[in-house]
């Protein structure tokens, strides 16, 4: 094997494109680095056509001459894996955009590419594994502490067939480079460190098989879990034109989610927005382990402004992190926002490619690009038998909020559940502005399915009336029809709608869920009598205030047991009337 | 003494083809045609082997294919000395006053992204005396806000007036087609108020070739982010951004790109990001706040081009009869900044909101021929004065003096409790004598 670095030459140069010629062989997706005065450019071969090689450069390209020097790494674009990953902010390509900061100062610099991991941090290693035990590829040998779980130092994901351990580590503090095992196989001896690198586009698969999606994923947004739940393992998109809260459902979800990781993936979109989470998450507390929320959360951030290449590479960085903390038996939920522009991205690159286009200038392997990354969600069977799941949730922003675009259209195709964001819901403030009747999941709910089937109905009902009453105005109404509608009505706004800056209805646990919509079940399957619309109008008024007040009352708290009972009471006075 | 190039190989659109050797990309061109001297500037765009296409900015017009071609080797610059001050510029940078060229402390445009982990949290409030920005959609330092406008409406007049009012330390105008009279308008209302001293314009004019429209936004951010880097406030004005992207269309589609959505290219999202997400608040130091002009063709705001601004900014504002809309209109920031004013800020703005949205299904209702109601009389009333002392755009209050009239417009039209607010406001507040 030659082990000198493969060279090549600059021969062109398109926006963020550089052509290059190439002596030996280059490899499809191979890191390649164009050096430009001194500094090295990372990039990416995406095309080979006879002796010349496109790559796409993650950076900008200023500057870059006819003749430059191309290095070849022979390496496919990867991700570093191990200790260290929790807490970290890193760009599209894994550099840590806070030692990038200390760096380089308020801009990001082009060609400083730091550690993605810290290489000198010591950490607390507990072997789990013996002299001569069997090891296979994602077994764990041991463990070290980070944050609230044991991060498993497991046996590189593609290493093949079974290797007998001829050395481990002692218990005691190392660092994530050192040696914590050998392993033979026979006819070589390997050795294993904490940290292991992984090309993003290609899914880990060291796992015995997938199931079924079955749990579902308790966000604590009574829409999301009782109407159009989420599985561990499962898939959904959340598709809305601009301020229809995409964003602020996106942080409610990676806040409340009852999951043991999230990523979440700022994809080519503001960076304002990444900024509230890396300012704000360190300050609040997860209520189930106590700790930060930080500390079971990683960003990738690759904001709009930042190199549309790397934007591409970002959502392959995201998952293949997940995938490696599915591998410890963790359950993982991953947020993408958005999609969108990494399809658009794609469409750039496409474009420079100069690619027949499909469907609004999108490349024709949109669709099975988009099927390929979903598919990367899953709920998986460990080769030691514990489950571990990634579930992954991409918001989509379709041009002028129409859904009948490409994107939306291959995502859905895709998904498990549906979560349409309207712009009329939002408009009207009701947040969050999911919408109840054109969404869907496939996924079991939280609550019994019958009761959600008839409370859809009543949604449904109460809006054809509504829709109806804007021709016919209130007079032309009956008044049982009237009543539906009213019914629609306080369902939407005492249990759809949900407030999330409120501190106690911006997270509705599991158990409350339950309780809560059997009551809510009740006031729709009652009978109600009135004996004019005025009277229907002024009860429903009243009971939507005491649930809301009910909504914003702890769970269990003395003043949610006194809102029940008058709750009750006032039901109970409508039915013996 | 640079090398001169003069085998133009293809002459496209406002693209050159010339045959040189080891140029960089991106670097700027000097493009001199005809016997009269004519040069014209161009950047270097692509790069094909011995061939450099090179964009000129005054269009290709008499360019012949022997023409001379000399390289500057640098990429565009533009001074951010503290000489620019109340200097006009045009869209290559050169004088547009009478003015002498500015040429020290040149930065490169177009410079790289901030680094989000250095982003703070804004939570600055921008005052302008305008009550529909102030009180109902406050401007926050370092936010990007469009002003989404049918063609038609005064916006330029907002602008001109925000920029008089707003208390910031550098205003920089940056005017992408800008009508010459516009421009006049422009130069001439801040030179009245004696605000031309704190601003710096670039303006591109209809009448200059379109490729020099598309590096004001730059010149404008790159002066903006130097001056923030040293402590200043800055607020960006831009318009009209929808020339801007016209532009970007025009140089796609004679680049032979392929076009995305009605032949805007599909970069077209992340050209406007780079620019707008260039707002930013330096921790420790100034901030840019931009805002810029859209304007939707056909009042259409699925349009691509406000569609991908929306997607870009934090809120819009609508402007529309000759207001700023009340519904529809969003400072996504108004949160950060709103509850440390006065206490009784967030209630005046939901409330009157609130209320005027009635007005308005009451006056659909009287348009229809219902009967009105003393409560739809009410509204109605109010709704008018609404609009009188709150959106009449010539309204020029500070924030306090705006809740106060609140108050007491409030308190003209409704009783205590039907306006809906917390009793402790109410007793506060609430004017005495009416």
């Amino acid at each position: 094997m030659a082990e000198q670095t493969k060279v090549g030459k600059v021969i062109g140069l398109n926006g963020n494109m550089v052509t290059a010629s190439f002596e030996t062989s280059v490899m499809q997706n191979e890191v390649a680095y164009i050096c430009v005065d001194g500094t090295r450019l990372k990039s990416e071969v995406i095309r080979v056509r006879g002796d010349e090689a496109d790559i796409q450069v993650y950076e900008m390209t200023g500057g870059i001459r006819v003749g430059d020097k191309v290095e070849f790494s022979g390496e496919q674009l990867s991700v570093s894996l191990g200790p260290g990953l929790l807490t970290q902010v890193y760009n599209g390509l894994q550099n840590p955009l806070p030692q990038v900061a200390e760096e380089a100062g308020f801009f990001l610099q082009r060609g400083l590419y730091m550690e993605p991991l810290d290489r000198e941090a010591e950490w607390d290693f507990t072997p789990w594994v013996e002299v001569d035990d069997e090891v296979q590829a994602g077994d764990a040998i041991g463990y070290v502490p980070e944050g609230i779980f044991k991060h498993k130092i497991m046996v590189p994901f593609d290493w093949r067939g079974r290797w007998r351990v001829t050395s481990i580590a002692e218990a005691g503090k190392y660092c994530i480079d050192n040696t914590m095992a050998k392993v033979s196989n026979g006819r070589e001896e390997r050795e294993v460190t904490m940290v292991q690198d992984w090309p993003i586009r290609k899914p880990i698969s060291a796992y015995k098989r997938k199931h079924l999606p079955h749990d579902p994923l308790v966000t604590q947004q009574r829409i999301i879990d009782t109407f159009f739940p989420v599985a561990k393992g499962g898939t959904f998109c959340t598709p809305g034109p601009f301020g229809a809260g995409k964003t602020v459902m996106q942080h409610a979800l990676s806040q409340h989610s009852e999951v043991d990781v999230v990523l979440v993936a700022a994809c080519g979109e503001r960076a304002g927005e990444v900024v509230e989470i890396i300012r704000e998450f360190p300050e609040l507390n997860d209520p189930r382990t106590g700790q930060s929320l930080m500390d079971r959360t990683i960003i990738i951030c690759n904001t709009s402004s930042m190199p549309v290449a790397a934007r591409e590479a970002s959502v392959y960085t995201s998952v293949t992190i997940s995938e490696y903390f599915r591998q410890m038996g963790l359950n993982v939920l991953m947020l993408a926002d958005s999609t969108s522009r990494w399809a658009q991205a794609l469409r750039e690159v496409s474009g420079r490619l100069e690619e027949i286009p499909g469907e609004e200038a999108f490349p024709a392997y949109l669709e099975s690009l988009i099927a390929a990354f979903y598919e990367r969600a899953g709920l998986v069977e460990l080769k030691s038998g514990e489950m571990g799941s990634v579930t992954i949730g991409g918001a989509v922003s379709p041009a002028g909020g129409n859904f009948e675009e490409p994107v939306t259209q291959a995502t859905l195709k895709v998904v498990g559940a549906f979560l349409g964001l309207s712009r009329e819901r939002a408009n009207a403030r009701r947040y969050p502005a999911i919408d109840p009747l054109g969404s869907w999941s496939k996924y079991t709910p939280l609550v019994e399915a019958e009761q959600v089937e008839k409370a859809r109905d009543v949604l449904q009902r109460g809006n054809d009336i509504g829709q109806m009453m804007t021709v016919v105005g209130e007079e032309g109404t009956t008044i049982g029809d009237y009543v539906v509608y009213l019914k629609g009505e306080f369902l939407d706004s005492v249990y759809l709608q949900q407030n999330t800056f409120d501190e106690v209805d911006c997270a509705t646990s599991q158990e409350r869920q339950q309780y809560c919509f059997n009551k809510i079940v009740d006031v729709l399957d009652a009978d109600l009598e009135f004996s004019d619309k005025e009277e229907a109008r002024n009860y429903f008024g009243e009971l939507r205030q005491k649930f809301v007040d009910w909504n914003y009352a702890a769970w269990d708290s003395e003043e949610f047991k006194k809102t029940e009972q008058e709750i009750d009471e006032v039901l109970q006075r409508k039915k013996s009337a | 003494m640079r090398k001169v190039y003069h085998k133009i190989t293809q002459i496209s659109g406002s693209v050159i083809t010339v045959e040189a050797e080891d140029i960089p990309y991106g670097t700027l061109a000097e493009v001199t045609s005809g016997e009269e001297q004519d040069t014209s500037l161009g950047q270097v765009i692509r790069l094909n082997g011995k061939e450099v296409s090179i964009q000129v900015f005054a269009g290709s017009r008499g360019v012949a294919t022997n023409s001379k071609v000399r390289f500057l080797g640098r990429p565009m610059e533009v001074s951010t000395s503290e000489n620019l001050m109340g200097r006009i510029f045009t869209g290559s940078g050169y004088p547009r006053d009478d003015g002498p060229a500015v040429q020290d402390d040149m930065v490169g445009i177009a410079g790289p992204s901030v680094n989000p982990s250095r982003r703070i949290i804004p939570n600055k409030m921008i005052r302008t005396g305008i009550p529909m920005i102030d009180v109902f959609n406050s401007l926050v330092e370092s936010q990007k806000l469009p002003i989404f406008s049918v063609p038609g409406e005064p916006y330029n007049q907002v602008l001109a007036r925000i920029a008089m009012q707003a208390e910031v330390d550098t205003i920089l105008i940056g005017g992408i087609g800008l009508k010459y009279d516009d421009y006049l308008f422009f130069r001439n209302t801040l030179e009245q108020h004696g605000a031309l001293s704190k601003a710096i314009m670039f303006v591109h004019t209809a009448a200059d070739p379109t490729v020099e429209g598309l590096s004001v936004p730059d010149l404008a951010l790159a002066v903006a982010e130097s001056y923030a880097v040293n402590g200043k406030r800055v607020l960006v004005l831009l318009t009209d951004m929808t020339n801007y992207c016209d532009a970007l269309k025009e140089v796609a589609i004679t680049m032979e790109q392929i076009p995305s959505n009605r032949g805007y290219p599909g970069d077209l999202y992340t050209q406007l990001a780079q620019r707008y997400e260039k707002a930013v608040d330096f921790e420790g130091s100034g901030s840019i706040t931009t805002l810029a002009v859209t304007t939707m063709p056909g009042d259409d705001v699925t349009h691509p081009v406000p569609d991908n601004t929306g997607y870009i900014t934090e809120g819009q504002f609508y402007l529309r009869n000759g207001r700023i809309e009340p519904f529809g209109s969003l400072s996504r920031l108004k949160q950060q900044v709103n509850a440390d004013t006065r206490e009784d800020h967030r209630a005046i703005m939901d409330t009157m909101i609130r209320l005027y949205a009635s007005c308005r299904e009451s006056e659909e209702k009287q348009a229809m021929g219902f009967r009105m109601s003393p409560w739809d009389e009410k509204v109605l009333k109010y709704g008018k004065l609404f609009e009188q002392r709150m959106m009449d755009l010539r309204v020029n209050i500070p924030l306090e003096e705006a809740l106060d009239l609140g108050w007491k417009t409030l308190a003209e039209c409704f009783e205590k409790h039907e306006t809906g607010i917390k009793t402790d406001l109410l007793n506060k507040f609430w004017p005495d004598n009416t």
